[in-house]
């Protein structure tokens, strides 16, 4: 069974958000997008300073099985990236929400968080 | 779906199982990456009781194989040896690929699981000329030990038989009882493939853990594979292609031309006009996987297309095997996810014995 943490909010595309206040957020793929994918071997991450909008394609996932897009959960400015993915990708399938974040997003001050769901919501879309 | 015997051991052993060509098997066992590893470096063990197990007895048994098959079983001069071989039709279109077993008597053939059907369709319609019986085996297993320590620690398993398995050449095996053990395999590495009566394994597959044999799973099995510049047959090669334009030319048996087997006019005929397509190995450099069915170009002229493409463990780098238009070329551009990326051409395998061969 994949892991679903309470404390984090999801969208459907299996990316997760983690509110770390002051309208920043942390944004990773959840374990069971992890365990989808099987061995990570590639990560493309957006640049610190990029703005991003809701649903465009930001990240790409390499597996040995297949490529995935990460979308963006919220729209806003990246302000970290989580440059030990790129070195040590097998990093997301070893720990997906502490060491595996992929970026942090200051969300834009009209950001409305009514399209992520909470874990229970979540549990359901990955049955 | 269907289960092999050892279905329950994968579950229990925590397998990610897939439907396999309707066959629910172990896509891997947590990591693909550390199985393709450890059958580089040790050893690992495969289920591949999904593949059909064909005999074929009667006093016209080299006949028909030499007309059904490519390559010419009067190659296999005792029994035990093996040959790989291409089925094909009379178009020179691929229908299947297998390795073919002398045994005493008879033959024995090991076809893939995806194609059982018309294999044996085939076989049987063409049986029919010949004093042959054409008999798929129920109730049996198969599994692959393979790595540089495969026969090693399978000979501690099989004591009685160690010393037969030691002096095994390749591509050679021998029966003992219902048992039969072949050094062969789909990884490019040492190893062996075991045949055996479905009652009796799972209890080998568990003591072969138990020394130490790391499980693996399909996927392990593509990457090792791929490496090791073997066609898959339904990504690489079908009923739409000869052996030529597969890369599988030096499996046909053109000597003696008297020898007339199925496929050999059309085969013929398009080597004659010069063979339109080849299979070749590409490799990139960049941070970016080749994949089956992306374009592959020259000068933004599509000549090609990836038939399998992965993430190379060995060498940490994508690498394909891809169709293309028969040039000498040496570099191509694939097209990745709407990018251009270049690739270098090289000759199969792209490993061999654990290490790059170009």
């Amino acid at each position: 069974m994949s892991q679903i943490p309470k404390n984090l909010k999801y969208t459907p595309a299996h990316e997760w958000v983690l509110d770390e206040g002051e309208g920043v957020y942390a944004v990773g793929i959840t374990d069971f997008a992890q365990q989808q994918l099987g061995d990570v071997v590639f990560i493309e991450l957006p640049e610190v300073g990029s703005t991003i909008q809701l649903n465009d394609s930001i990240a790409v996932v390499e597996s040995v099985k297949a490529a995935s897009d990460v979308y963006a959960p919220l729209t806003g400015e990246v302000v970290a990236v989580n440059e030990k993915l790129i070195d040590t990708p097998e990093t997301l399938n070893n720990d997906p929400y502490q060491e595996g974040w992929f970026f942090k997003v200051k969300a834009t001050s009209d950001t409305n968080f009514d399209h992520l769901l909470d874990a229970d919501a979540y549990e359901q879309e990955c049955q | 779906m269907d289960k092999t015997p050892l279905y329950t051991q994968h579950v229990e052993a925590g397998a990610k199982m897939v439907d396999f060509h309707g066959w629910e098997m172990p896509i891997h066992y947590g990591s693909q990456i550390k199985e393709h590893e450890a059958v580089r470096s040790h050893a690992g063990l495969f289920d591949v009781s999904h593949m059909t197990i064909v005999d074929i007895h009667g006093p016209e048994s080299k006949a028909f194989l030499q007309f059904l098959l490519a390559n010419d079983v009067d190659k296999l001069k005792s029994p035990g040896k093996a040959l790989y071989t291409a089925l094909l039709n009379e178009e020179g279109g691929i229908l299947d690929d297998l390795i073919v077993y002398q045994l005493d008597p008879g033959y024995r053939l090991v076809v893939n699981c995806a194609t059982k059907e018309s294999d044996l369709r085939w076989m049987q319609e063409h049986a029919s000329d010949f004093a042959v019986e054409v008999r798929e085996l129920d109730n049996f297993a198969m599994i692959a030990i393979q790595g540089p320590k495969a026969r090693e620690l399978t000979s501690q398993v099989l004591p009685e038989q160690s010393e037969r398995i030691q002096t095994l050449k390749l591509f050679e095996g021998f029966a003992k009882g219902r048992w039969f053990i072949a050094r062969t395999g789909y990884t490019g590495e040492d190893g062996l493939e075991v045949m055996l009566p479905a009652k009796d394994a799972s209890d080998f597959w568990s003591q072969l853990v138990n020394s130490g044999i790391q499980p693996c799973g399909l996927g392990a099995r593509d990457t090792l594979r791929l490496e090791a510049g073997l066609n898959l047959y339904g990504t690489d090669m079908d009923e739409s292609v000869s052996p030529l334009a597969s890369n599988l030319e030096w499996t046909v048996a053109w000597e003696p031309a008297s020898r007339h087997f199925l496929g050999r006019e059309a085969i013929t005929s398009e080597k004659e006009a010069g063979v339109k397509q080849v299979l070749v190995g590409l490799v990139i450099d960049e941070r970016a996987i080749m994949r089956s069915g992306q374009k592959v170009l020259i000068n933004g002229e599509e000549i090609g297309i990836i038939t399998s493409g992965t993430f190379s463990p060995t060498l940490q780098k994508s690498i394909a095997m891809a169709r293309i238009e028969n040039t000498a070329t040496e570099t191509v551009e694939v097209e990745i996810r709407d990018k251009s990326f270049k690739a270098k051409v090289v000759k199969l395998p792209f490993v061999r014995k654990g290490k790059a061969t170009f």
